[in-house]
């Protein structure tokens, strides 16, 4: 039995159109908003409109466990601390002492390059984003970001991890963005193999820790512990940074592909935080936009700012 | 005047449905989540369907879909789908019995991921067997759940 209540009980007739018309009327609608949708992409206005929307229930979704993390990084011990802290600076050291050498590495990567006539292509700017703790959507591999517009952050953004490439950005909200993972069936990336340059793509499996390489010909020269990087073909992916490293090869003689499974080399079900990327022309495109005014009021001066 | 009160009811109880919705599972237990608001709809649409009829559960599977980032009228349509037809039965739902009401949610869930598989097909991603499995949950917990927004009702009065 279900609670009716008195002020329903009253209204036996609807005004309006029967109920009928309306979902017929609903029905039309919604099928032209999925086809202008998946086709053409002219929603991204009502999208975003939307996003502001739902927002909130994201924020509040997310709230507990970031007051949680709060908490726990506010008791933890002492003892802990000076822990982490000591080997927090071990590790800056050592990766200073690497940086030095960085330094000479690029320059003399822009004199070779400026020597062979190619831009100059290895100062990417980034931003740090969260991750919010959300589920997206169940049968597929999205996550969603706490920057969007309004921090510079566009469609088809590449996002690394410490590790490697994390995915990519498939929607920007003004507060907020979405995400799809590498891992994802939709999801695809240009790669090489670091080893001896062979250019192939990389696809999710809709396994969290595999991605598949499926366009690869029996003779290919691939092996187990392969890495693979990012080929920047496409042009959505920096060049060079880590994608995967192989993890099985079998060579079928009746099909006529490989069958080559790869592990993502970021840590795609368990980070915090991801690396928005800016490849260093997009950079310079958003620091004009911000100066001419478009990218918001100031509010989101991150964008521009290199690491 | 009780009108704004129950007004609050189904706006804090639909706040609650996508919250539970986007709230983080495991990854395992993801494809047992029910349809949160899927059953809200079901239960306002019997309970006040001048209030929450088509055009609010049409509303509602927007919002959703933005949530869930699945295309835009997907879960709309759904939602409408099943909420027309709750509307057309309300009044025999409303005396149903608390098995034959469970029974009844379970063959609109049933009508509901059949209309979200249907248009995933046509989107042209994969189809598994997984994408039925909600409906499992979503019944076992509809007694509570109908229990519980029924409580809410009264309160109300």
């Amino acid at each position: 039995m279900i609670e009716v209540r008195e002020a329903d009980k009253k209204r036996l007739f609807l005004r309006g159109p029967s109920p009928g018309t309306r979902f017929f009327v609903l029905l039309v609608i919604s099928i032209s908003l999925m086809v202008s949708d998946s086709r053409y992409g002219h929603l991204d206005t009502l999208r975003q409109a939307l996003s502001v929307v739902v927002y909130p229930i994201r924020a509040l979704v997310d709230m507990p466990f970031r007051v949680f993390d709060d908490a726990g990084d506010k008791l933890a011990e002492r003892d802990q601390l000076v822990h982490d802290n000591d080997a927090l600076r071990e590790q800056l050291t050592l990766i200073n002492a690497k940086l030095l050498q960085y330094d000479a590495l690029e320059a003399e990567n822009t004199r070779l390059r400026a020597l062979m006539d190619a831009t100059s292509k290895v100062a990417d700017r980034v931003l740090i984003s969260e991750i919010l703790n959300v589920d997206v959507h169940a049968n597929r591999h999205r996550i969603a970001l706490d920057k969007g517009s309004r921090d510079g952050a566009f469609q088809g953004q590449a996002l690394l991890d410490a590790n490697g490439i994390v995915g990519q950005i498939t929607r920007v909200g003004p507060f907020d963005s979405e995400a799809i993972l590498l891992s994802d069936p939709d999801h695809a990336v240009p790669v090489e193999i670091l080893r001896n340059g062979l250019r192939t793509i990389a696809v999710g499996t809709g396994d969290i820790s595999a991605v598949s390489l499926p366009f690869l010909p029996n003779n290919a020269d691939i092996r187990v512990g392969d890495r693979l990087v990012s080929s920047g073909m496409g042009g959505k992916f920096p060049r060079g940074y880590p994608v995967g490293v192989v993890s099985s090869v079998t060579f079928d003689p009746h099909q006529a592909f490989a069958s080559i499974d790869a592990a993502p080399a970021a840590a795609l079900n368990h980070d915090r935080e991801v690396l928005l990327v800016w490849s260093e022309e997009q950079g310079q495109r958003f620091e004009k936009r911000r100066a001419a005014g478009l990218a918001g009021s100031g509010l989101g001066p991150a964008g521009g700012r290199p690491r | 005047m009780a009108q704004p009160r129950i007004g609050w009811a189904v706006v804090s109880s639909l706040l609650v449905a996508y919250a539970l919705s986007i709230f983080p599972f495991p990854p395992a237990l993801e494809v047992l989540r029910p349809d949160w608001v899927a059953l809200c709809v079901i239960f306002w649409v019997v309970c006040l369907p001048s209030w929450v009829g088509i055009g609010v559960a049409w509303l509602c599977g927007i919002l959703l879909d933005t949530l869930t980032g699945a295309l835009l009228g997907q879960h709309a349509i759904a939602l409408a789908l099943i909420a027309y037809i709750a509307f057309k039965f309300h009044r025999r739902i409303r005396v149903f019995p608390i098995w034959q009401e469970t029974f009844t949610v379970f063959v609109l869930l049933s009508l509901y991921h059949i209309a979200l598989v249907w248009i995933e097909g046509t989107a042209g991603h994969r189809i598994t067997l997984g994408y039925f499995l909600p409906i499992l949950p979503s019944v076992l917990i509809w007694p509570a759940w109908s229990h519980l927004l029924n409580a809410t009702v009264r309160q109300t009065r």
